[in-house]
């Protein structure tokens, strides 16, 4: 049950940030998600966002921060494998379901649904 | 970079937009941290408990979990975003809609809705990634310098 009031209570702290980044900073949409990617990788390259994750949960791995932690995730892990080469490759090692799945779901939605308003 | 702006602008324009600015509503900056946060928070509980689901019922580990966790947080996003449901919620949310998973898959979505009459290849496929991209190049860019570095110092350490 403290499970859902962490990811709870550190998934709508993470909110709030990307909220002050728009209203406070004057950020548009879009810097403000790809601040929070970069914050989320560099976060990841510090070995810091994970042990985020293992303490909220979906929380901390819902936020779009964890996208930017899984590509250095994947980019790192390769990278142990395969030398250098494994940065590259790696990368959407661990981020391809949520691509993928948002690209078909995507493409599914516009032969079912139309534009709105 | 404002400020270069300004630079260009006539006195009387800049009058104009110092006009304007004092006109402007002022943001209800407190109100929209609150619903961010209660917005943001319960997208982040209902996912808690999605992986619950398939940690419980679908024999996943909590490692193996987020992924199909992410999956359904955005089919939820993408049949709410068809129904027109998804933007209304944003519109009272703001980031607290935006900043999960959910904004990507909605970003996608819309994007793709939005160009549907010019035809699927041009139309759907080519402008999908219109509003999503910045997160991936950005995305990316960053993590192929950090992986690098950390890559480099493992190596050489």
């Amino acid at each position: 049950m403290m499970s859902f009031v962490w990811a709870f209570l550190v998934g709508g702290v993470i909110c709030v940030v990307g909220q002050f980044l728009m209203d406070v900073v004057k950020l548009t949409p879009a810097h403000t998600m790809s601040a929070l990617v970069v914050a989320g990788a560099v976060l990841g390259g510090f070995n810091l966002y994970e042990p985020l994750v293992k303490f909220a949960g979906a929380g901390a791995s819902v936020p779009i921060t964890s996208f930017g932690n899984s590509l250095v995730k994947g980019a790192i892990a390769e990278a142990k494998l395969h030398g250098l080469t494994g940065v590259l490759t790696g990368i959407f090692e661990v981020t391809s379901a949520g691509i993928s799945a948002a690209i078909i779901f995507g493409f599914l939605a516009t032969l079912v649904f139309r534009a709105r308003g | 970079m404002a400020d270069a702006k300004k630079k260009k602008l006539t006195l009387v324009q800049q009058q104009y937009q110092e006009l304007a600015k004092s006109h402007e509503p002022p943001r209800p900056i407190a109100m929209n941290f609150v619903r961010a946060f209660l917005v943001g928070g319960l997208i982040c509980a209902l996912g808690q408990g999605i992986q619950t689901v398939f940690i419980h019922y679908f024999g996943f580990d909590p490692k193996t979990a987020g992924n199909p966790t992410v999956a359904v947080l955005i089919l939820l996003a993408a049949l709410l975003t068809g129904f027109g449901v998804f933007d209304r919620i944003a519109q009272w949310a703001g980031a607290g809609t935006a900043v999960p998973v959910t904004g990507f898959a909605n970003s996608i979505v819309s994007a793709a809705l939005e160009h549907k009459s010019e035809g699927y290849v041009l139309g759907v496929g080519g402008n999908m990634f219109k509003i999503a991209s910045p997160v991936i190049v950005f995305g990316v860019a960053a993590a192929f310098v950090v992986g690098l570095i950390r890559t480099l110092i493992e190596m050489g350490g």
